[in-house]
């Protein structure tokens, strides 16, 4: 195998195990403060017992979270180091200000855990909500750092060839027009999938025990409601928040914007296809279900714009078919989650504004559980995938910034081994931690 | 100002090290003495070292992503040949990094049952030398001027083991660990009453202490000739007769107040013994970053970017430093006997 896919190979290894557990450190320290107040205000000891279950599996998550994070770092520089060397000077400001956000994320945390007896209960609230404030932050800060990847600013080209930068200016280098929807669409993401993922185990306790007269049902209830409370207005942002990144990628990743369509021919009227078999050879996109117009009107709000497809870009560097099957996964997911949440809004209100607990409801949530989490892997594939042949779109190529270390196969099978490992180990501890509720 | 910008991030990565080595290291150090418990205390020697480790490990590791981000945004091109040379004990040392920090967190957070206590912590004690070592390898690698750097292309042409595969450089991690060991059996001195535990740490302070000595020297007899070049600065600048000698009277008093059961003027002179050791690295390290081709100069991103780093820098201690200091307070730990 080639390897320079042996290196993507391994670096979206690496970004796909650790954007989970990022994901539910921005996410779960918000659930573990909810329930930290409710407990606050009701000084029900159900409340403590919801608390304490999740600031646990916050400690376990977040620890494979930052550690992972730490292996992104240095593989950076491991697997594409000429990235590192024009980009250095421009990235390392928001990871420096990220580095800052994680920093005071471990302290508070640290504060939270360990601190439950030692500090009044108002501080110790307090540290609870500097690690969820911490958390969003340095998520912000990563996302400029691939916002700056995808609509390259703050700088004045000199070398084309070698891709050198030169006049770097790092602050405008934070302004990137991919920065605010990135940031927006990735955390409604986190909270959504975590959201979902928490709805779910406990939809599963409630189905299994029986929702109201289970053991530990009034426990599980609870839980479900305030996991529910987090995913579903994120959930319900999603659509809209997608369709302005649609927007941004069509104006500026044109060609990004066709593979994620499935797009060959340059046409105004542009239609949407939804499913179907993206064949680069007789370029076209075969077996969609074609919605006249509507890419036209999502990408540039007006059913008659011209859409540029594949064909205006030269057939070398087209990104993969993966672009296309990956965003309708996302979308898909997406949808039938957005239509999910509303069938909950709905069904608690018919319910008097009670939790609803019908079994095909709570069925419906135990399948929801990974959507989210599957979501947020397709729309990164979507996002870096389609970013390709360049790590800095339209300036460095990707071929030109990997590593000339030979045998990077060796790397790939250790971390791949060492990371299913790690999952296993996470999912056993979390399986027996929610057993013993 | 504007002309000392290199110097000064480069200062700021030396003082994050020195943070790291101090917090982080003695972190590692536990991971050591977790799997050299021995004797009839062996379950409160390791209790009394996740108790210590537990609230603060995370942000301890933390000093080391500041490093490479530092690294990386002052100094770019300097970061892609230290990864491209030194990938394979880099990523030997991540491999550790992930594993003790994973093990740590399982270990408290599963089952207590017996047999998945002692998995874990096994895997932790083991990635607690494995990393600390591959640490030490790659400092010492960058000492020793076995990375070569063409002048244009600026292309490693050493290759992949060259550099770091020899005696010096492993003499290097070997006193890294030690250090670590030194340093969090003497913290853990003083982090119990227990007068029985106390001592156990004490003893395990001293052998470690006497054997950085040896090691040392070790390295000294290991040094190849680029090394030598190093030597050169570590003992013959203006700053080398203070500073060794500080350095040299730090040691004997840690190792004296430990004999003495002093045990507070015992971490403050480890403390001050290994801040200096630091620090004379660093210094010595000077002008360059990787010897010999690479100096902090000419690897030094734009002073646009220099100054954004100090400023953050700066700005970022203000929020940090209350924080950091909250936390240490907070758990600074007694156990009393029994």
């Amino acid at each position: 195998m080639n390897e320079l896919l042996i290196a993507r190979g391994q670096m979206a290894l690496s970004l796909a195990f650790h954007i989970v557990f990022a994901a539910i450190g921005v996410a779960m320290p918000v659930l573990m403060v909810v329930a930290d107040v409710m407990h606050r205000r009701t000084r029900d000891p159900e409340w403590l017992a919801i608390n304490k279950a999740w600031a646990k599996g916050t400690a376990v998550l977040f620890a494979v979270g930052a550690v992972s994070g730490t292996v992104l770092s240095f593989e950076l520089g491991l697997l594409f180091p000429g990235f590192m060397r024009h980009a250095g000077a421009i990235i390392g400001m928001p990871f420096s200000l990220e580095g800052f956000a994680f920093f005071l994320e471990a302290i508070f945390l640290g504060l939270y855990l360990y601190g439950r007896d030692k500090l009044p209960a108002r501080l110790h609230l307090a540290a609870g909500v500097g690690v969820a404030v911490a958390g969003l932050a340095s998520l912000a800060f990563v996302m400029l750092v691939n916002a700056w990847m995808n609509a390259p600013v703050g700088y004045h080209l000199i070398d084309p060839a070698t891709g050198q930068l030169g006049a770097v200016d790092p602050l405008a280098g934070m302004a990137s027009p991919f920065a605010l929807h990135e940031i927006l669409h990735m955390a409604a993401a986190a909270y959504m999938a975590t959201g979902l993922g928490a709805a779910a185990i406990h939809a599963t306790v409630l189905l299994r025990r029986g929702a109201s007269t289970g053991a530990n049902a009034s426990f599980h209830r609870k839980a479900l409601g305030v996991a529910l409370a987090m995913a579903i207005p994120a959930t319900l942002a999603q659509p809209l928040l997608g369709h302005i990144a649609g927007g941004q990628v069509a104006r500026l990743q044109p060609m990004k914007l066709a593979a994620m369509e499935g797009l060959f021919h340059t046409q105004k009227h542009a239609p949407m296809s939804v499913g179907g078999i993206v064949d680069h050879e007789a370029r076209k996109t075969r077996y969609a279900v074609e919605i006249p117009g509507l890419l036209s009107f999502i990408a540039f709000d007006d059913f008659d714009a011209t859409v540029q497809g594949l064909e205006d870009f030269p057939e070398a560097d087209w990104p993969s078919p993966v672009v296309h099957y990956a965003h309708q996964i996302m979308v898909g997911i997406g949808t039938a989650c957005a239509g999910l949440a509303a069938w909950v809004v709905l069904a608690y209100l018919r319910n008097k504004r009670r939790l609803p607990t019908n079994p095909w409801l709570l069925r419906a949530l135990v399948l929801a559980g990974p959507l989210g989490f599957i979501a947020i892997e397709a729309g990164w594939t979507v996002t870096e995938v389609g970013r390709q042949p360049w790590v800095i779109y339209g300036v460095l190529r990707t071929a030109a910034a990997a590593t000339p270390m030979p045998g990077l196969i060796v790397p790939f099978v250790t971390f791949t081994l060492l990371y299913c490992g790690l999952a296993a180990a996470v999912v056993a501890i979390l399986l027996r931690q929610v057993r013993k509720t | 100002m504007i002309t000392m910008l290199p110097e000064l991030v480069g200062a700021a990565m030396l003082g994050a090290l020195v943070l790291y080595v101090l917090l982080g290291g003695a972190d590692f150090g536990g991971g050591v003495w977790d799997l050299l418990a021995t004797g009839p205390r062996r379950r409160a020697q390791r209790a009394l070292i996740e108790d210590v480790i537990g609230p603060v490990w995370e942000v301890n590791h933390i000093w080391l992503i500041l490093i490479v981000v530092l690294l990386f945004t002052g100094f770019p091109g300097a970061f892609a040949v230290v990864t491209t040379a030194l990938h394979v004990p880099l990523t030997l040392m991540l491999v550790g990094v992930v594993l003790r920090g994973a093990a740590f967190a399982f270990r408290q957070y599963d089952d207590r049952r017996d047999e998945v206590q002692r998995r874990w912590g096994r895997i932790f004690a083991m990635a607690s030398i494995v990393t600390p070592i591959f640490l030490g390898v790659a400092l010492g690698a960058i000492t020793a001027g076995g990375i070569r750097v063409d002048a244009t292309t600026h292309i490693v042409t050493t290759g992949f083991f060259r550099p770091w595969l020899g005696l010096f450089p492993f003499m290097c991690g070997l006193f890294a660990l030690l250090l670590f060991a030194f340093l969090a059996a003497v913290y853990l001195t003083n982090e119990t009453e227990d007068p029985a535990l106390r001592d156990d740490f004490r003893r395990r302070a001293l052998a470690a202490g006497l054997l950085l000595g040896v090691v040392a020297a070790g390295a000294w007899a290991t040094a190849t000739a680029g090394a030598r070049d190093f030597g050169e600065r570590l003992f013959h600048s203006s700053w080398s007769l203070p500073l060794q000698l500080l350095t040299g009277a730090a040691a004997l008093a840690a190792l004296a107040t430990l004999v003495q059961r002093r045990f507070r003027l015992a971490r403050a002179a480890a403390i001050a013994q290994a801040v200096l050791i630091v620090l004379g690295w660093g210094l010595a390290q000077q002008p360059y970053l990787i010897a010999p081709d690479v100096t902090l100069r000419v690897a030094a991103a734009p002073s646009a970017t220099l100054s954004a780093v100090l400023l953050t820098l700066v700005g970022g201690s203000l929020l940090l430093l209350p924080a950091l200091i909250w936390l240490l307070r907070t758990f600074r730990v007694r156990r009393r006997p029994g």
